[in-house]
Protein backbone atom coordinates (compact mmCIF):
# COMPACT_ATOMS: atom_id res chain seq x y z
CA UNK A 1 0.00 0.00 0.00
CA UNK A 2 2.89 2.22 0.97
CA UNK A 3 4.28 1.09 -1.93
CA UNK A 4 1.70 2.02 -4.23
CA UNK A 5 1.62 5.01 -2.82
CA UNK A 6 5.18 6.06 -3.21
CA UNK A 7 5.21 5.08 -6.75
CA UNK A 8 2.12 7.19 -7.56
CA UNK A 9 3.50 10.07 -5.87
CA UNK A 10 7.08 9.35 -7.98
CA UNK A 11 4.37 9.29 -10.97
CA UNK A 12 2.55 12.60 -10.88
CA UNK A 13 6.08 14.23 -9.94
CA UNK A 14 7.16 12.91 -13.54
CA UNK A 15 4.49 13.99 -15.29
CA UNK A 16 4.42 17.66 -13.83
CA UNK A 17 7.50 17.80 -15.39
CA UNK A 18 6.72 16.13 -18.50
CA UNK A 19 3.88 18.66 -18.53
CA UNK A 20 6.11 21.55 -17.72
CA UNK A 21 8.19 20.37 -20.98
CA UNK A 22 5.81 19.08 -23.12
CA UNK A 23 5.07 21.85 -25.25
CA UNK A 24 8.22 22.22 -26.17
CA UNK A 25 9.09 18.79 -26.71
CA UNK A 26 6.09 18.62 -29.43
CA UNK A 27 7.58 21.97 -31.02
CA UNK A 28 11.07 20.18 -31.08
CA UNK A 29 9.55 16.83 -32.71
CA UNK A 30 7.27 18.56 -35.16
CA UNK A 31 9.87 20.24 -36.42
CA UNK A 32 11.57 17.41 -36.91
CA UNK A 33 9.05 15.06 -38.13
CA UNK A 34 6.81 17.94 -39.99
CA UNK A 35 3.74 16.12 -38.54
CA UNK A 36 2.06 16.98 -35.26
CA UNK A 37 0.60 13.17 -34.88
CA UNK A 38 3.67 11.63 -34.84
CA UNK A 39 5.13 14.58 -32.62
CA UNK A 40 2.34 13.30 -30.30
CA UNK A 41 3.07 9.30 -30.21
CA UNK A 42 6.69 10.26 -29.37
CA UNK A 43 6.10 12.51 -26.93
CA UNK A 44 3.68 10.03 -25.41
CA UNK A 45 6.68 7.66 -26.58
CA UNK A 46 9.32 9.67 -24.31
CA UNK A 47 7.07 10.06 -21.28
CA UNK A 48 6.50 6.73 -20.97
CA UNK A 49 10.24 6.17 -21.06
CA UNK A 50 10.68 8.11 -18.41
CA UNK A 51 8.13 6.63 -16.08
CA UNK A 52 10.21 3.82 -16.12
CA UNK A 53 13.78 5.18 -16.26
CA UNK A 54 13.61 8.25 -14.25
CA UNK A 55 11.99 5.90 -10.75
CA UNK A 56 15.30 4.34 -11.12
CA UNK A 57 17.78 7.44 -12.11
CA UNK A 58 15.80 10.47 -10.68
CA UNK A 59 15.36 13.39 -12.71
CA UNK A 60 17.75 14.56 -15.15
CA UNK A 61 19.46 17.60 -15.03
CA UNK A 62 17.86 18.60 -18.29
CA UNK A 63 14.87 16.99 -18.37
CA UNK A 64 13.62 18.23 -21.85
CA UNK A 65 17.04 17.28 -23.71
CA UNK A 66 16.61 14.16 -22.23
CA UNK A 67 12.58 13.19 -23.46
CA UNK A 68 13.87 15.49 -26.88
CA UNK A 69 16.48 12.38 -26.94
CA UNK A 70 14.51 9.39 -25.95
CA UNK A 71 11.87 10.20 -28.45
CA UNK A 72 14.40 10.86 -31.50
CA UNK A 73 15.74 7.61 -30.72
CA UNK A 74 12.30 6.07 -31.20
CA UNK A 75 12.12 7.88 -34.16
CA UNK A 76 14.87 7.19 -35.79
CA UNK A 77 14.24 3.29 -34.98
CA UNK A 78 10.70 3.95 -36.52
CA UNK A 79 12.67 4.49 -39.74
CA UNK A 80 14.86 1.81 -39.30
CA UNK A 81 12.31 -0.71 -38.93
CA UNK A 82 10.37 0.47 -41.70
CA UNK A 83 13.28 0.20 -43.76
CA UNK A 84 14.25 -3.20 -42.61
CA UNK A 85 10.43 -4.61 -43.84
CA UNK A 86 10.65 -3.50 -47.31
CA UNK A 87 14.01 -3.67 -49.05
CA UNK A 88 12.67 -1.03 -51.68
CA UNK A 89 12.10 1.22 -48.77
CA UNK A 90 15.84 0.63 -47.34
CA UNK A 91 17.04 3.47 -49.68
CA UNK A 92 14.33 5.99 -49.03
CA UNK A 93 14.82 5.28 -45.15
CA UNK A 94 18.71 6.10 -45.40
CA UNK A 95 17.88 9.22 -46.71
CA UNK A 96 15.08 9.99 -44.18
CA UNK A 97 17.24 8.86 -41.57
CA UNK A 98 19.99 11.50 -42.72
CA UNK A 99 17.68 14.29 -43.62
CA UNK A 100 16.34 13.58 -39.85
CA UNK A 101 19.64 13.51 -38.51
CA UNK A 102 20.24 17.18 -39.50
CA UNK A 103 17.05 17.65 -38.14
CA UNK A 104 17.39 16.45 -35.06
CA UNK A 105 21.04 18.28 -34.67
CA UNK A 106 19.21 21.70 -35.44
CA UNK A 107 16.41 20.65 -33.21
CA UNK A 108 19.04 19.83 -30.10
CA UNK A 109 20.97 23.23 -30.88
CA UNK A 110 17.78 25.03 -30.36
CA UNK A 111 17.29 22.89 -27.09
CA UNK A 112 19.49 25.42 -25.65
CA UNK A 113 18.09 28.53 -27.36
CA UNK A 114 17.03 30.81 -24.98
CA UNK A 115 14.64 32.33 -27.50
CA UNK A 116 12.28 29.69 -27.21
CA UNK A 117 12.10 29.49 -31.55
CA UNK A 118 10.98 26.54 -31.53
CA UNK A 119 8.01 26.60 -29.46
CA UNK A 120 7.23 29.92 -30.95
CA UNK A 121 7.56 27.77 -34.00
CA UNK A 122 4.77 25.60 -33.07
CA UNK A 123 2.22 28.26 -31.85
CA UNK A 124 2.73 29.96 -35.24
CA UNK A 125 1.99 27.14 -37.20
CA UNK A 126 -1.27 25.94 -34.47
CA UNK A 127 -2.30 29.36 -35.46
CA UNK A 128 -1.57 29.78 -38.78
CA UNK A 129 -4.69 30.83 -41.09
CA UNK A 130 -5.24 28.17 -43.05
CA UNK A 131 -7.00 26.63 -40.22
CA UNK A 132 -10.78 28.10 -39.22
CA UNK A 133 -9.86 30.08 -35.99
CA UNK A 134 -12.46 27.83 -33.72
CA UNK A 135 -9.98 24.76 -35.09
CA UNK A 136 -6.98 27.06 -34.08
CA UNK A 137 -7.96 27.42 -30.89
CA UNK A 138 -9.11 23.99 -30.33
CA UNK A 139 -5.30 22.76 -31.54
CA UNK A 140 -3.51 25.47 -29.65
CA UNK A 141 -4.85 24.55 -26.56
CA UNK A 142 -4.22 21.24 -26.66
CA UNK A 143 -1.04 21.40 -28.18
CA UNK A 144 0.70 24.46 -26.34
CA UNK A 145 -1.64 24.75 -23.40
CA UNK A 146 -1.29 20.48 -22.87
CA UNK A 147 -5.40 20.15 -22.03
CA UNK A 148 -6.74 16.78 -23.36
CA UNK A 149 -10.00 16.92 -25.77
CA UNK A 150 -11.93 16.82 -22.78
CA UNK A 151 -11.21 19.32 -21.19
CA UNK A 152 -11.35 21.15 -24.51
CA UNK A 153 -14.87 19.77 -25.07
CA UNK A 154 -16.28 21.29 -21.57
CA UNK A 155 -14.28 24.76 -21.69
CA UNK A 156 -16.34 25.21 -25.04
CA UNK A 157 -19.68 23.60 -24.24
CA UNK A 158 -18.81 21.33 -26.83
CA UNK A 159 -18.93 17.46 -26.94
CA UNK A 160 -15.65 15.72 -27.26
CA UNK A 161 -16.35 14.56 -30.71
CA UNK A 162 -16.59 17.25 -32.36
CA UNK A 163 -13.34 19.11 -30.70
CA UNK A 164 -11.56 15.82 -31.78
CA UNK A 165 -12.88 16.34 -35.28
CA UNK A 166 -11.95 20.03 -35.15
CA UNK A 167 -8.08 19.24 -34.46
CA UNK A 168 -8.09 16.40 -36.87
CA UNK A 169 -9.18 19.03 -39.76
CA UNK A 170 -6.12 21.35 -38.05
CA UNK A 171 -3.36 18.85 -38.41
CA UNK A 172 -4.44 17.80 -41.97
CA UNK A 173 -4.95 21.09 -42.78
CA UNK A 174 -0.98 21.94 -41.42
CA UNK A 175 0.18 18.83 -43.13
CA UNK A 176 -1.51 19.46 -46.44
CA UNK A 177 -0.18 23.28 -46.43
CA UNK A 178 3.42 21.35 -45.80
CA UNK A 179 3.65 24.01 -42.77
CA UNK A 180 7.20 23.94 -41.84
CA UNK A 181 7.16 24.70 -37.67
CA UNK A 182 9.22 27.91 -38.04
CA UNK A 183 8.61 31.58 -36.87
CA UNK A 184 7.96 33.58 -39.99
CA UNK A 185 10.37 36.51 -40.79
CA UNK A 186 10.26 39.63 -42.21
CA UNK A 187 6.64 41.24 -43.32
CA UNK A 188 4.66 37.69 -43.36
CA UNK A 189 5.59 38.09 -39.54
CA UNK A 190 3.27 40.65 -38.63
CA UNK A 191 0.40 38.80 -40.25
CA UNK A 192 1.35 35.59 -38.99
CA UNK A 193 1.67 37.35 -35.65
CA UNK A 194 -2.00 38.85 -36.44
CA UNK A 195 -3.47 35.46 -36.32
CA UNK A 196 -1.23 34.07 -33.37
CA UNK A 197 -3.20 37.13 -31.34
CA UNK A 198 -6.79 36.86 -32.24
CA UNK A 199 -6.66 33.49 -31.43
CA UNK A 200 -5.46 34.23 -27.81
CA UNK A 201 -7.62 36.55 -27.72
CA UNK A 202 -10.73 34.19 -28.98
CA UNK A 203 -9.70 31.72 -26.08
CA UNK A 204 -9.91 34.28 -23.46
CA UNK A 205 -13.20 36.05 -24.84
CA UNK A 206 -14.67 32.65 -24.64
CA UNK A 207 -13.88 32.88 -20.86
CA UNK A 208 -14.56 35.90 -20.05
CA UNK A 209 -18.34 36.82 -22.22
CA UNK A 210 -19.17 33.02 -22.44
CA UNK A 211 -21.54 33.39 -24.89
CA UNK A 212 -23.50 30.61 -24.77
CA UNK A 213 -24.70 28.58 -21.68
CA UNK A 214 -25.35 28.59 -17.63
CA UNK A 215 -22.18 30.22 -16.56
CA UNK A 216 -20.84 33.78 -17.06
CA UNK A 217 -17.68 32.96 -17.20
CA UNK A 218 -15.34 29.99 -17.75
CA UNK A 219 -11.72 30.98 -15.64
CA UNK A 220 -10.46 28.04 -16.82
CA UNK A 221 -10.41 29.73 -20.32
CA UNK A 222 -9.06 32.82 -19.73
CA UNK A 223 -6.26 31.33 -17.18
CA UNK A 224 -5.36 29.87 -20.49
CA UNK A 225 -5.20 32.40 -22.66
CA UNK A 226 -3.56 34.58 -19.75
CA UNK A 227 -0.73 31.56 -19.78
CA UNK A 228 -0.54 31.97 -23.71
CA UNK A 229 -0.13 35.57 -23.72
CA UNK A 230 2.34 35.42 -21.41
CA UNK A 231 4.14 33.07 -22.95
CA UNK A 232 4.28 35.28 -26.29
CA UNK A 233 5.06 38.53 -24.47
CA UNK A 234 8.06 36.44 -23.00
CA UNK A 235 9.54 35.02 -25.83
CA UNK A 236 8.35 38.23 -28.05
CA UNK A 237 9.13 41.35 -25.79
CA UNK A 238 9.82 43.33 -28.83
CA UNK A 239 6.29 43.46 -30.72
CA UNK A 240 4.34 45.84 -29.00
CA UNK A 241 0.83 44.05 -30.30
CA UNK A 242 1.79 41.08 -28.35
CA UNK A 243 2.15 43.46 -24.88
CA UNK A 244 -0.79 45.16 -25.85
CA UNK A 245 -2.83 42.10 -26.14
CA UNK A 246 -1.10 40.89 -22.67
CA UNK A 247 -2.42 44.13 -21.13
CA UNK A 248 -5.83 43.71 -22.44
CA UNK A 249 -6.33 40.15 -20.92
CA UNK A 250 -4.24 40.91 -17.62
CA UNK A 251 -6.37 44.02 -17.09
CA UNK A 252 -9.95 42.24 -18.42
CA UNK A 253 -9.17 39.18 -16.31
CA UNK A 254 -8.63 41.71 -13.31
CA UNK A 255 -12.33 41.47 -12.94
CA UNK A 256 -13.39 38.18 -13.19
CA UNK A 257 -14.30 37.90 -9.59
CA UNK A 258 -16.49 41.02 -9.68
CA UNK A 259 -18.07 40.41 -13.07
CA UNK A 260 -20.65 37.57 -11.56
CA UNK A 261 -22.58 38.57 -8.78
CA UNK A 262 -22.97 36.05 -5.42
CA UNK A 263 -26.30 34.65 -7.18
CA UNK A 264 -24.08 34.28 -10.58
CA UNK A 265 -25.67 37.41 -12.33
CA UNK A 266 -23.87 39.59 -14.44
CA UNK A 267 -22.45 42.51 -12.88
CA UNK A 268 -21.88 45.45 -15.34
CA UNK A 269 -18.45 47.02 -14.95
CA UNK A 270 -20.18 50.46 -13.66
CA UNK A 271 -21.43 48.45 -10.57
CA UNK A 272 -18.79 46.08 -10.06
CA UNK A 273 -17.45 46.30 -6.32
CA UNK A 274 -13.82 47.51 -7.19
CA UNK A 275 -12.08 46.20 -4.06
CA UNK A 276 -12.48 42.32 -5.68
CA UNK A 277 -10.69 43.73 -8.75
CA UNK A 278 -7.40 41.78 -8.44
CA UNK A 279 -4.76 44.47 -8.06
CA UNK A 280 -1.54 42.12 -9.32
CA UNK A 281 -3.25 41.52 -12.44
CA UNK A 282 -3.88 45.41 -13.19
CA UNK A 283 0.02 46.77 -12.15
CA UNK A 284 0.87 43.93 -14.73
CA UNK A 285 -1.62 44.88 -17.27
CA UNK A 286 -0.60 48.58 -16.86
CA UNK A 287 2.85 47.72 -17.11
CA UNK A 288 2.58 45.56 -20.17
CA UNK A 289 0.71 48.50 -21.91
CA UNK A 290 3.39 50.77 -20.81
CA UNK A 291 5.77 49.06 -22.61
CA UNK A 292 3.79 48.66 -25.50
CA UNK A 293 3.42 52.70 -25.70
CA UNK A 294 7.40 53.13 -24.89
CA UNK A 295 8.08 50.42 -28.14
CA UNK A 296 5.66 52.94 -30.59
CA UNK A 297 2.46 51.02 -30.09
CA UNK A 298 0.71 53.23 -28.23
CA UNK A 299 -2.31 53.29 -31.51
CA UNK A 300 -1.92 49.55 -32.20
CA UNK A 301 -5.90 48.06 -31.79
CA UNK A 302 -5.25 45.52 -29.02
CA UNK A 303 -2.89 48.49 -26.93
CA UNK A 304 -6.08 50.69 -27.38
CA UNK A 305 -8.08 48.58 -26.16
CA UNK A 306 -5.78 47.85 -23.55
CA UNK A 307 -6.15 51.57 -22.53
CA UNK A 308 -9.35 51.48 -22.49
CA UNK A 309 -9.65 48.75 -20.01
CA UNK A 310 -6.84 50.87 -18.00
CA UNK A 311 -9.36 53.85 -17.82
CA UNK A 312 -11.43 52.00 -15.74
CA UNK A 313 -8.85 50.16 -13.66
CA UNK A 314 -7.54 53.32 -12.86
CA UNK A 315 -11.07 55.06 -11.69
CA UNK A 316 -11.15 54.33 -8.01
CA UNK A 317 -14.86 54.59 -8.35
CA UNK A 318 -17.45 54.13 -10.93
CA UNK A 319 -17.89 58.09 -10.92
CA UNK A 320 -14.35 58.67 -11.21
CA UNK A 321 -14.53 57.33 -14.84
CA UNK A 322 -12.41 59.02 -17.48
CA UNK A 323 -15.48 58.93 -19.83
CA UNK A 324 -14.18 61.64 -22.19
CA UNK A 325 -10.46 60.09 -22.47
CA UNK A 326 -12.56 56.84 -23.03
CA UNK A 327 -14.63 58.42 -25.85
CA UNK A 328 -11.34 59.72 -27.43
CA UNK A 329 -9.39 56.27 -27.18
CA UNK A 330 -13.13 54.46 -29.38
CA UNK A 331 -12.59 57.31 -31.69
CA UNK A 332 -8.91 56.22 -32.34
CA UNK A 333 -9.64 52.55 -32.46
CA UNK A 334 -12.56 53.03 -35.03
CA UNK A 335 -10.01 54.15 -37.19
CA UNK A 336 -7.34 51.81 -36.44
CA UNK A 337 -10.11 48.62 -36.26
CA UNK A 338 -13.56 49.75 -38.19
CA UNK A 339 -16.13 47.45 -36.87
CA UNK A 340 -20.13 47.79 -36.14
CA UNK A 341 -19.44 46.51 -32.30
CA UNK A 342 -16.25 49.12 -31.45
CA UNK A 343 -18.86 51.70 -33.05
CA UNK A 344 -21.58 50.53 -30.58
CA UNK A 345 -18.92 50.77 -28.00
CA UNK A 346 -18.08 54.25 -29.06
CA UNK A 347 -21.48 55.34 -28.94
CA UNK A 348 -21.92 53.81 -24.78
CA UNK A 349 -18.34 56.09 -24.22
CA UNK A 350 -19.78 59.31 -25.94
CA UNK A 351 -23.34 58.73 -24.10
CA UNK A 352 -21.41 58.48 -20.82
CA UNK A 353 -19.22 61.24 -21.75
CA UNK A 354 -21.74 63.81 -23.50
CA UNK A 355 -24.95 62.18 -22.26
CA UNK A 356 -27.48 59.55 -23.74
CA UNK A 357 -28.89 62.02 -26.75
CA UNK A 358 -24.45 61.46 -28.28
CA UNK A 359 -25.08 58.07 -27.59
CA UNK A 360 -28.35 57.39 -29.29
CA UNK A 361 -27.11 59.44 -32.21
CA UNK A 362 -24.13 57.58 -32.86
CA UNK A 363 -26.04 53.97 -32.29
CA UNK A 364 -28.90 55.21 -34.63
CA UNK A 365 -25.91 55.26 -37.07
CA UNK A 366 -25.27 51.73 -37.10
CA UNK A 367 -28.65 50.74 -36.23
CA UNK A 368 -29.13 48.75 -39.86
CA UNK A 369 -25.29 47.43 -39.98
CA UNK A 370 -26.14 43.58 -40.85
CA UNK A 371 -23.42 42.17 -38.34
CA UNK A 372 -25.53 43.89 -35.83
CA UNK A 373 -28.82 42.99 -36.78
CA UNK A 374 -28.46 39.79 -33.98
CA UNK A 375 -26.41 41.41 -31.54
CA UNK A 376 -27.95 41.80 -28.16
CA UNK A 377 -25.36 44.58 -26.93
CA UNK A 378 -27.06 46.76 -29.47
CA UNK A 379 -30.42 47.08 -28.18
CA UNK A 380 -29.55 46.65 -24.54
CA UNK A 381 -27.03 49.96 -25.02
CA UNK A 382 -30.12 51.83 -26.88
CA UNK A 383 -32.10 50.68 -23.93
CA UNK A 384 -29.76 52.05 -21.85
CA UNK A 385 -29.67 55.73 -23.17
CA UNK A 386 -33.34 56.02 -23.44
CA UNK A 387 -33.83 55.08 -19.96
CA UNK A 388 -31.56 57.64 -18.96
CA UNK A 389 -33.20 59.73 -21.49
CA UNK A 390 -36.09 59.72 -19.64
CA UNK A 391 -38.15 57.42 -22.59
CA UNK A 392 -39.08 54.67 -20.31
CA UNK A 393 -41.63 52.53 -22.44
CA UNK A 394 -39.29 52.60 -25.52
CA UNK A 395 -36.09 51.73 -23.05
CA UNK A 396 -38.50 48.79 -22.02
CA UNK A 397 -39.14 47.40 -25.69
CA UNK A 398 -35.43 47.89 -26.30
CA UNK A 399 -34.44 45.50 -23.14
CA UNK A 400 -36.93 43.26 -23.71
CA UNK A 401 -35.04 42.77 -27.59
CA UNK A 402 -31.79 42.48 -26.25
CA UNK A 403 -33.12 39.93 -23.58
CA UNK A 404 -34.52 37.69 -26.74
CA UNK A 405 -31.43 38.19 -28.49
CA UNK A 406 -29.29 36.67 -25.88
CA UNK A 407 -28.14 33.50 -25.43
CA UNK A 408 -26.41 33.75 -22.15
CA UNK A 409 -29.15 33.10 -19.30
CA UNK A 410 -27.30 35.29 -16.71
CA UNK A 411 -26.97 37.89 -19.49
CA UNK A 412 -31.06 36.89 -20.13
CA UNK A 413 -32.17 37.69 -16.82
CA UNK A 414 -30.05 41.22 -15.91
CA UNK A 415 -31.70 42.56 -19.26
CA UNK A 416 -35.11 41.29 -17.96
CA UNK A 417 -34.47 43.41 -14.71
CA UNK A 418 -33.96 46.20 -16.44
CA UNK A 419 -36.87 46.01 -18.62
CA UNK A 420 -38.91 45.32 -15.36
CA UNK A 421 -37.70 48.55 -14.04
CA UNK A 422 -38.48 50.94 -16.84
CA UNK A 423 -42.30 50.21 -14.96
CA UNK A 424 -41.34 51.54 -12.26
CA UNK B 1 -4.17 28.07 -9.80
CA UNK B 2 -1.73 30.83 -7.95
CA UNK B 3 0.30 29.74 -5.47
CA UNK B 4 2.78 32.19 -3.51
CA UNK B 5 6.62 30.89 -2.85
CA UNK B 6 8.37 31.85 0.11
CA UNK B 7 12.15 31.94 -0.05
CA UNK B 8 13.06 31.32 3.32
CA UNK B 9 15.46 32.92 5.17
CA UNK B 10 18.81 31.59 6.54
CA UNK B 11 21.54 32.95 8.95
CA UNK B 12 23.45 33.94 5.38
CA UNK B 13 20.36 35.66 4.26
CA UNK B 14 20.11 37.61 7.74
CA UNK B 15 23.58 39.11 7.61
CA UNK B 16 22.56 41.09 4.15
CA UNK B 17 23.69 40.89 1.05
CA UNK B 18 26.72 38.73 -0.26
CA UNK B 19 30.03 40.03 -1.07
CA UNK B 20 29.36 41.67 -5.19
CA UNK B 21 31.25 38.41 -6.63
CA UNK B 22 28.90 35.86 -5.18
CA UNK B 23 26.23 38.17 -5.60
CA UNK B 24 27.09 38.33 -9.18
CA UNK B 25 26.64 34.79 -9.58
CA UNK B 26 23.81 34.39 -7.80
CA UNK B 27 21.77 37.25 -10.08
CA UNK B 28 22.72 35.06 -12.76
CA UNK B 29 21.76 31.92 -12.02
CA UNK B 30 18.66 33.26 -11.05
CA UNK B 31 17.96 35.38 -13.22
CA UNK B 32 18.32 32.60 -16.09
CA UNK B 33 15.49 30.30 -13.77
CA UNK B 34 13.43 33.53 -13.59
CA UNK B 35 13.57 34.00 -17.96
CA UNK B 36 12.20 30.02 -17.61
CA UNK B 37 9.42 31.08 -15.69
CA UNK B 38 8.77 34.19 -17.92
CA UNK B 39 9.19 32.25 -20.75
CA UNK B 40 6.68 29.22 -19.23
CA UNK B 41 3.75 32.05 -18.29
CA UNK B 42 4.05 31.05 -14.56
CA UNK B 43 6.12 34.20 -12.86
CA UNK B 44 3.57 36.77 -12.33
CA UNK B 45 5.44 38.55 -9.60
CA UNK B 46 8.31 38.05 -7.22
CA UNK B 47 10.71 39.98 -5.37
CA UNK B 48 13.42 39.98 -2.68
CA UNK B 49 13.29 41.00 0.69
CA UNK B 50 15.87 43.03 2.63
CA UNK B 51 17.36 41.26 6.14
CA UNK B 52 14.71 41.32 8.82
CA UNK B 53 17.23 44.36 10.67
CA UNK B 54 15.48 46.51 8.64
CA UNK B 55 11.78 45.11 9.32
CA UNK B 56 8.98 45.94 12.13
CA UNK B 57 6.81 43.59 14.08
CA UNK B 58 3.12 44.95 14.91
CA UNK B 59 1.89 42.70 17.94
CA UNK B 60 -1.57 42.36 18.60
CA UNK B 61 -3.16 41.72 22.42
CA UNK B 62 -6.20 42.92 22.49
CA UNK B 63 -6.30 46.67 22.27
CA UNK B 64 -3.13 46.96 22.87
CA UNK B 65 -0.01 47.30 19.69
CA UNK B 66 3.02 47.06 20.70
CA UNK B 67 5.91 48.14 17.67
CA UNK B 68 8.96 45.50 17.70
CA UNK B 69 12.20 46.29 15.70
CA UNK B 70 14.08 43.93 13.98
CA UNK B 71 16.23 41.99 13.77
CA UNK B 72 14.18 38.61 14.39
CA UNK B 73 15.34 35.53 15.78
CA UNK B 74 14.28 31.76 14.44
CA UNK B 75 16.02 32.80 10.62
CA UNK B 76 14.07 29.78 9.39
CA UNK B 77 11.10 31.37 10.31
CA UNK B 78 11.35 34.29 8.21
CA UNK B 79 10.88 35.27 4.83
CA UNK B 80 13.78 36.29 2.22
CA UNK B 81 12.22 36.92 -0.68
CA UNK B 82 9.05 35.49 -2.83
CA UNK B 83 7.50 34.55 -5.75
CA UNK B 84 3.51 35.12 -7.20
CA UNK B 85 3.14 31.82 -9.44
CA UNK B 86 0.25 30.95 -11.85
CA UNK B 87 0.12 26.85 -12.21
CA UNK B 88 -2.27 24.43 -12.90
CA UNK B 89 -1.77 22.08 -9.91
CA UNK B 90 0.64 21.75 -6.87
CA UNK B 91 2.33 18.87 -8.61
CA UNK B 92 3.57 21.70 -11.38
CA UNK B 93 4.79 24.55 -8.63
CA UNK B 94 6.42 21.74 -7.00
CA UNK B 95 8.29 20.15 -10.50
CA UNK B 96 9.31 24.20 -11.08
CA UNK B 97 10.47 25.14 -7.30
CA UNK B 98 12.99 21.58 -7.56
CA UNK B 99 14.52 23.82 -10.88
CA UNK B 100 15.30 26.80 -8.93
CA UNK B 101 18.99 26.94 -8.48
CA UNK B 102 19.90 26.88 -4.49
CA UNK B 103 18.86 30.67 -3.78
CA UNK B 104 21.42 30.38 -0.57
CA UNK B 105 24.99 29.62 -0.17
CA UNK B 106 24.36 26.76 2.65
CA UNK B 107 20.95 24.40 3.41
CA UNK B 108 17.61 26.52 2.50
CA UNK B 109 13.61 26.39 1.72
CA UNK B 110 11.22 27.07 -0.54
CA UNK B 111 7.49 26.91 0.94
CA UNK B 112 4.75 27.18 -1.77
CA UNK B 113 1.36 28.03 -0.80
CA UNK B 114 -2.01 28.02 -2.50
CA UNK B 115 -3.99 31.56 -2.63
CA UNK B 116 -7.49 31.12 -1.43
CA UNK B 117 -9.80 31.41 -4.48
CA UNK B 118 -13.32 32.55 -4.62
CA UNK B 119 -14.72 28.87 -4.77
CA UNK B 120 -12.83 28.51 -1.40
CA UNK B 121 -15.27 30.41 0.67
CA UNK B 122 -18.06 28.50 -0.21
CA UNK B 123 -20.72 28.54 2.13
CA UNK B 124 -18.91 31.53 4.30
CA UNK B 125 -20.04 33.95 2.13
CA UNK B 126 -23.80 33.77 3.84
CA UNK B 127 -26.38 34.96 2.52
CA UNK B 128 -26.32 38.15 4.93
CA UNK B 129 -23.29 38.80 2.85
CA UNK B 130 -24.13 38.37 0.02
CA UNK B 131 -27.13 40.53 0.75
CA UNK B 132 -25.22 43.25 2.08
CA UNK B 133 -23.12 43.07 -1.07
CA UNK B 134 -25.79 43.56 -3.07
CA UNK B 135 -26.76 46.48 -1.38
CA UNK B 136 -23.50 48.49 -1.83
CA UNK B 137 -23.84 47.01 -5.66
CA UNK B 138 -27.67 48.70 -5.83
CA UNK B 139 -25.82 51.78 -3.75
CA UNK B 140 -23.06 52.10 -6.33
CA UNK B 141 -25.79 51.80 -9.35
CA UNK B 142 -27.71 54.37 -8.07
CA UNK B 143 -30.89 52.59 -8.00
Amino acid sequence: MAKDETRDQTHRAIEAVFRIERARLLASLARMTRDVDRAEELAQDALLIALTEWPKTGVPDRPGAWLTAAAKRRLIDGVRHDAMRSRKQAEIGRELDEEQDMRVEAAEAALDDPLGDELLGLIFAACHPVISPEARAALTLRLVGGLTVEEIARAFLSNEAAIAARITRAKKAIAKAGLAFEVPRGAELQTRLGSVLEVVYLIFNEGYAATAGPSLVRPPLCAEAQRLARILAGLMPEQPEVLGLLALVEIQASRLSARAGSDGRFVPLTQQNRARWDQLLIRRGLNALDRAAALGGADGPYALQAALAACHARARTAEATDWRRIAGLYDRLGQVMPSPVVELNRAVAHSMAFGPEAGLRLVDQIADAATLRNYAPLPAARGDFLFRAGRRDEAKAAFEAAAALTANERERDFLLDRAAACGK
Amino acid sequence: MRVMVFVKATEDSEKGLPPTEEMTEMFEAMGKYNEELVNAGVMVDGDGLKPSSAGKRIAFDGASRTVIDGPFAEARELVAGYWVWEVKDMDEAVAWAKRCPNPMPGPSELEIRPFYEMEDFGDALTPELAEREQQLRDRLSGE
